[in-house]
């Protein structure tokens, strides 16, 4: 399906590495944090591409890098056909009202002390966007009725709106440049599941409606699987596994997608206890010091159990390549292989 | 002090019987917790589910009697029949531990990063067994730590909290408070700060405590996951409250308060390949400062009547050992704990709930 068309947007061999100084009176860089390290993904129009992964796999740094927050170290970000890394602030203006982001805490990422009408209308007075101001108004008002809010409130601080509501107020500032893409980091992490779930139905209906892209940034698989067409796994920095959302959670080919999904307690008591569960020991190693060849291999189960020593050897020197699998799905692991853990 | 009453096996290991709790604070009297009654008997799992602010933590903290001294405190916690409300700290610290022992979300609540980790387990089994040798104290260390599943256990006794990851200190914790074999652990969101990889190894440490010991637990989290693969009984607390209570598989098959098929509707599931509609509950929990008469869960219910504002209802059995505060069960039966066919699939939140707004037409409309 994806195949034959255009991505809105393409990323190839992104990095970003943080430097690591020493001590000492003269702070030598001594090492990096190579948070991104090597990143591939296309994002199709009209789609919601899943990112996921456990903390400091490197979402949010992904994220950023996209939108030209905190400049890449390396690769490529072609977006409408432009690469737009490297770019200053001047040449990214324009590109600006296209690709749009929505933060994880709506308690940090709005000034409290604008009413909402403020915060809303920011980004339409920089971009001289309405001609005067009823029509500013006018567009202010469609926002936040868009983003299922009352726009008799929109004289109201942050602090008297609920979790839920302040995600949409950050929304409605995201929509009003009319983007085509929408990176959303983590969007509905901080609320409780009975006003997440709103906040999810709203993001689908804006999608349809407004024919929107978003690379959806979320540690929460449940929720990737309810509203994403494809799904790309994350891990140290790295994709390494991508596929049409059924395919990811039917038929992982990933042992750490395996282990991934296995891990998720599922909220149904009979299913639940009756699973077989994969449980992969240690923790993520440091990206400052990813180890050789597969990144996965310390926590591997596979690796630990499956393996002779020649493959081992293999997944220690080589590191694996993303390679297809299947229409649309691609997976980075030398013995790739589809298991059913759900 | 006798506090073994194991004769009669039906005395339940914690009692708790209209705890109440209220804060005095600038907005005026904050009642967090508004009368919590639960039993635990011995090899059982209680989990606490519920919203943030809907009082667990509280509810547990009371049952420690690790609240700050400002909180007051009515009702009745027995351990083992035996009162602990207004008990002595030396009298309770002798309890903790030993008796009920606590599990926090933040492993450095527990932890103190000066010390090594050996250290303080043998300081707690030298809380309930002053003449432990130190060559004993240590060796048992090492054991636990081993239980818990962290390699090496014997030269990682000589480490700090700090040299341990995230998960790895959890482990610690729990190795602290499996230390003098309590009979109840109570763990507050164990593993809500823990990526999912991480969380399935702590929540395997955790059955496996729980036989090692043989104790039982009362599991708190806001994840009905975690909750529907550890616990034999659930609470579902809503507004300081229990509004429902029954067997694990009563409230996920035949939930009979609205409230609990709401939070039931509105998860998104990972083994579902059909996007079903998510049902969210419209607006946000009561304050619990002056809160009005009549059902809490009221402003919110889809099922909402004129009857239900006024009073609040109590927990009604509605089958074996299951209970739900709600005047409307048989409403909520006929939805066969299908969230939508009382919920709606709406995406707006057009209500300010955070302070009592006069009903603007608009808002009418909105019911
Ligand atoms: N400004 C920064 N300086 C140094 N390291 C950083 C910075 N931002 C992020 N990192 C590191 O990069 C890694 C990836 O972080 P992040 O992108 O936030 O992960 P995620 O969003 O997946 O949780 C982490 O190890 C994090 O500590
Ligand atoms: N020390 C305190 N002083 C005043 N209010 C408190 C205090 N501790 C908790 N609360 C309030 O009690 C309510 C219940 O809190 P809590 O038990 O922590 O909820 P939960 O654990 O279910 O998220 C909240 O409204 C909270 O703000
Ligand atoms: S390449 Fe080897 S270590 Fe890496 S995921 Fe595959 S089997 Fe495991
Ligand atoms: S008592 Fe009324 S308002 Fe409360 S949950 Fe039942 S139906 Fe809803
Ligand atoms: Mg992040
Ligand atoms: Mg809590």
């Amino acid at each position: 399906m994806t195949a034959t068309r255009e991505p809105i947007l393409s990323v190839r061999g992104l990095e970003k590495h943080f430097p690591i100084k020493g001590g000492g009176l003269i702070k030598r860089t001594v090492g990096a944090v190579r948070a991104v390290d090597g990143l591939d993904l296309d994002l199709y129009p009209g789609e919601v591409l899943g990112l996921v992964g456990e903390s400091g796999c490197g979402k949010s740094t992904t994220g950023r890098a996209i939108l030209n927050l905190q400049p890449a170290t390396g690769g490529s970000v072609v977006f409408q056909g432009r690469d737009i890394v490297g770019l200053g602030r001047k040449e990214m203006r324009p590109l600006r009202r296209d690709i749009q982001i929505v933060f994880q805490d709506p308690y940090a990422s709005l000034n409290p002390r604008l009413p909402v009408f403020d915060i809303v209308a920011e980004p339409l007075i920089i971009h001289g966007l309405t001609k005067d101001e009823a029509e500013l108004r006018e567009r202010v008002r469609t926002l936040v009725e868009t983003v299922g809010l009352n726009p008799e409130h929109t004289n109201r601080y942050p602090a008297e709106f609920s979790g839920g509501q302040r995600q949409r107020i950050g929304i409605a500032r995201a929509l009003a440049l009319e983007p085509k893409v929408l990176v959303l980091d983590e969007p509905v992490s901080a609320l409780d599941v009975s006003i997440q779930a709103g906040v999810i139905n709203l993001l689908e209906d804006l999608k349809e409606r407004l024919g929107l892209s978003y690379l959806f940034i979320a540690h929460d698989l449940s929720v990737v699987r309810h509203i994403s067409d494809r799904v790309a796994v994350m891990y140290l920095g790295k994709i390494i596994e991508v596929a049409p959302r059924d395919v990811l959670f039917e038929a992982p080919t990933h042992p750490y997608t395996q282990a991934l999904l296995s891990a998720i307690p599922l909220p149904d008591p009979r299913l639940e206890r009756s699973r077989q569960r994969i449980i992969i020991t240690g923790d993520v190693p440091s990206p400052a010091n990813p180890p050789s060849g597969c990144r996965f291999r310390t926590r591997c189960q596979k690796f630990a159990n499956q393996l002779d020593d020649t493959q081992r050897e293999k997944c220690m020197t080589v590191e694996p390549p993303l390679e297809s699998r299947g229409t649309d799905h691609q997976s980075a692991c030398h013995y790739a292989e589809a298991l059913k853990v759900l | 002090m006798t506090i073994t009453n194991d004769a009669d096996p039906r005395t339940p290991l914690l009692s708790v019987q209209d705890l109440n709790v209220r804060f005095p604070t600038e907005d005026g009297l904050v009642h967090a917790v508004r009368g919590v009654d639960y039993e635990l008997h011995s090899g059982e799992v209680l989990g606490i589910v519920g919203e943030s602010g809907s009082g667990k933590s509280v509810t547990s903290l009371a049952v420690m009697g690790l609240l700050p001294g400002s909180a007051r405190v009515t009702g009745s916690v027995k351990y083992r029949g035996q009162e602990l409300l207004g008990l002595s700290d030396r009298a309770m610290s002798r309890v903790r531990g030993k008796g009920v022992s606590m599990i926090f979300q933040d492993p450095m609540t527990s932890l103190d990063p000066v010390y090594r980790v050996g250290f303080q387990i043998e300081e707690t089994l030298r809380v309930h067994d002053p003449k432990l040798s130190s060559k004993a104290a240590e060796a048992r260390a090492a054991d636990l730590l081993a239980l818990v599943g962290i390699p090496n256990a014997a030269e990682r006794v000589r480490s700090y909290p700090h040299e341990f990851s995230g998960g790895m200190r959890q482990r610690v914790v729990i190795a602290i408070a499996m230390a003098n074999q309590p009979d109840v652990i109570i763990a507050d969101e164990p593993t809500t700060a823990l990526d999912v990889t991480v969380q399935a190894q702590i929540l395997e440490v955790l059955q496996t405590a729980l036989s090692e010991t043989g104790a039982a637990m009362v599991m708190i989290t806001h994840d009905l996951g975690v909750v529907a693969g550890i616990a034999d009984r659930v609470l579902v607390m809503y507004a300081g409250r229990p509004v429902e209570v029954g067997g694990v598989e009563d409230i996920y098959y035949e939930p009979r308060m609205p409230y609990t098929l709401g939070l039931l509707g509105s998860l998104p599931r990972l083994d579902a390949s059909t996007k079903q509609r998510l049902t969210p509950i419209k607006g946000s929990p009561p304050s619990v400062v002056n809160m009005p008469p009549g059902c809490p869960f009221a402003p919110r219910c889809p099922l909402h009547v004129a009857e239900c504002d006024a009073v609040e209802p109590e927990l009604v059995e509605v089958g074996h050992g299951h209970a739900a505060a709600c005047i409307r069960i048989d409403e909520v039966r006929k939805a066969e704990g299908d969230a939508a066919t009382v919920f709606e699939d709406s995406s707006d939140d057009a209500t300010l709930t955070t302070e009592p707004a006069p009903a603007t037409p608009q808002e009418e409309t909105a019911r």
